[in-house]
């Protein structure tokens, strides 16, 4: 190879001057494995939880507090999500797979179903009358529908940041960088969920009241009921008191299987259930064309 | 008073829309009494920017709209004041119906009724606005409370003839109006109203 001489202690092929030292050194980083990321393939994932097959594992993550992540899941995909530490907030949002403008509707989640907060049996409701995702386990029930993510502005005003890439990131930041690997804009964020930071209305004077966390570690599970898109934003919740920023990690498993049947749980668990699942098994008939 | 730039009654069941210039104001008369008024608002240089139910609610630190509330973006930013409000209590959680939800709340029967998702969408479309920019609505007049089992429901009204709502414009604002066609639960009285909406400059 002609060119001008290297420095000393540079021209050895693990040195970054030329091309192969560079892509020999970063061959040399393989195999590194850090606290906070996915494991590929899913099933070399450890330690997984009791109960839960190794094997089937298709997506196994650790998030860190302030990072986000995305996959689109087939129908019948179990998704849990699990507070390790006892101070993550997973955000939420789902869209139809292939029809993203079909969305999470957290209005229409919370009137349809007569209840204002998430656990075990409420369904995750697209605006087209239909379930994108159902809660089939959770372990605690801290929760929010009310308030949805965190915005640069205010995180700005409490905490001195709130871009994606600092150290207070907004969840509205995260999720605009997700939603947009998908093709989806700003007018394509709507209001989001969260768990494991909770959060009451107080009747009288329609107060939001701070409960925070569950002890750790705490899960929820989701199925997916349809095929779909999830954002995933950990960050800290919009109205979590601390005046310092604070989440710790969440960890994202899932694996495959069946969507609910109609004559299973949660179908069965309220006439709406029923209804919102019907209008699943119709949509996922006519558009099989069988 | 300035002479209104707008002064119309909405006729029962349908949409309006209109922008409400910076520093002028909104005013919504609800002529017969508890009629549910379904609300959206953008910034209307740029409609990406929207009222966000959310951030509205973690600004204020509760769930319900009344004098002084704030109607702020999903950035934070404010877009309207409720400078005043004589009834006391608007609902930001409960929505807009729409033909598809409605089949899940009362059954397939009231597919083919007229909805305010319907009326969001053809009114919106006159300003490029589509399915996408759909978010969570205000409901003036609606009375939406929250028990402590976490039970939620639309119930009878709390408001009265001729009992109004004024906002004030921090910006040119795009407001999204669709008086509730809805005549399966309490929210119109099961009787769908007129209102009136009066709009001033500066």
């Amino acid at each position: 190879m002609t060119g001008p001489t290297a420095p000393p202690g540079h021209d050895t092929p693990s040195g970054t001057s030329t091309p192969e030292g560079a892509r020999a050194h970063a061959r040399s980083q393989a195999g590194t494995v850090v606290e906070h990321m996915p494991t590929v393939p899913a099933r070399a994932y450890a330690p997984v939880p009791e109960g839960i097959d190794v094997d089937a594992l298709v997506w196994a993550e650790r998030v860190a507090g302030g990072g986000y992540t995305h996959r689109v899941v087939g129908a019948g995909t179990t998704l849990r999500l699990t507070d390790l530490e006892g101070d993550a907030c997973a955000h939420l949002l789902l869209y139809r797979a292939d029809r993203p403008w079909e969305r999470l509707n957290v209005a229409d989640t919370v009137k349809v179903q007569w209840n204002a907060y998430l656990g075990v049996g409420q369904l995750l409701l697209s605006d087209q009358g239909r379930v994108l995702a159902s809660i089939v386990a959770d372990s605690d029930g801290h929760h929010d529908t009310l308030c949805g993510t965190s915005s640069r502005l205010r995180n700005e005003e409490r905490y001195g940041s709130g871009a994606a890439q600092g150290p207070s990131p907004a969840g509205r930041e995260l999720f605009l960088l997700a939603a947009a690997k998908h093709g989806l804009g700003p007018a394509d964020v709507p209001p989001s969920i969260s768990f494991f930071q909770g959060v009451r209305v107080e009747p009288d004077t329609g107060a939001l009241m701070w409960e925070g966390a569950a002890p750790a570690p705490s899960h929820v599970e989701l199925r997916a009921e349809l095929d779909l898109l999830v954002l995933i934003a950990n960050t800290a919740h919009p109205v979590d008191p601390r005046e310092t920023w604070s989440c710790s990690t969440l960890e994202v498993l899932a694996w495959s299987g069946a969507p609910t049947a109609p004559d299973q749980w949660p179908a069965t668990a309220s006439p709406e259930a029923a209804r919102a699942f019907a209008n699943n098994a119709e949509d996922l008939v006519v558009r099989s064309f069988r | 008073m300035n002479d209104p730039l707008v002064d119309v009654v909405v006729e029962a069941r349908a949409p309006w829309s209109g922008i409400v210039p910076a520093g002028g104001t909104l005013t919504i008369i609800d002529l017969h009494g508890n009629q549910a008024v379904d609300f959206l608002a953008y910034l209307a240089d740029d409609t990406t920017e929207r009222y966000s139910a959310t951030e509205t609610m973690v600004w204020q630190g509760s769930v319900f709209l009344t004098t002084g509330s704030v109607l702020r973006t999903h950035s934070g930013r404010p877009l309207l004041t409720v400078e005043d409000d004589e009834v006391g209590r608007h609902d930001t959680l409960g929505g807009a119906c729409s033909k598809e939800s409605n089949t899940l709340r009362y059954g397939h029967h009231t597919r083919h009724q007229h909805a305010c998702v319907e009326n969001f969408l053809a009114e919106g479309a006159r300003w490029g606005l589509g399915k996408r920019d759909l978010v969570s609505n205000i409901n003036w007049y609606m009375n939406v409370p929250v028990e402590a089992s976490g039970a939620l429901g639309i119930v009878d009204g709390i408001s009265a003839p001729g009992l109004a709502v004024t906002l004030r414009a921090h910006e040119d604002v795009l407001t999204l109006i669709s008086n509730c066609p809805q005549v399966n639960n309490p929210c119109n009285g099961f009787d769908p109203t007129p209102v009136r909406i009066i709009v001033t400059g500066p």
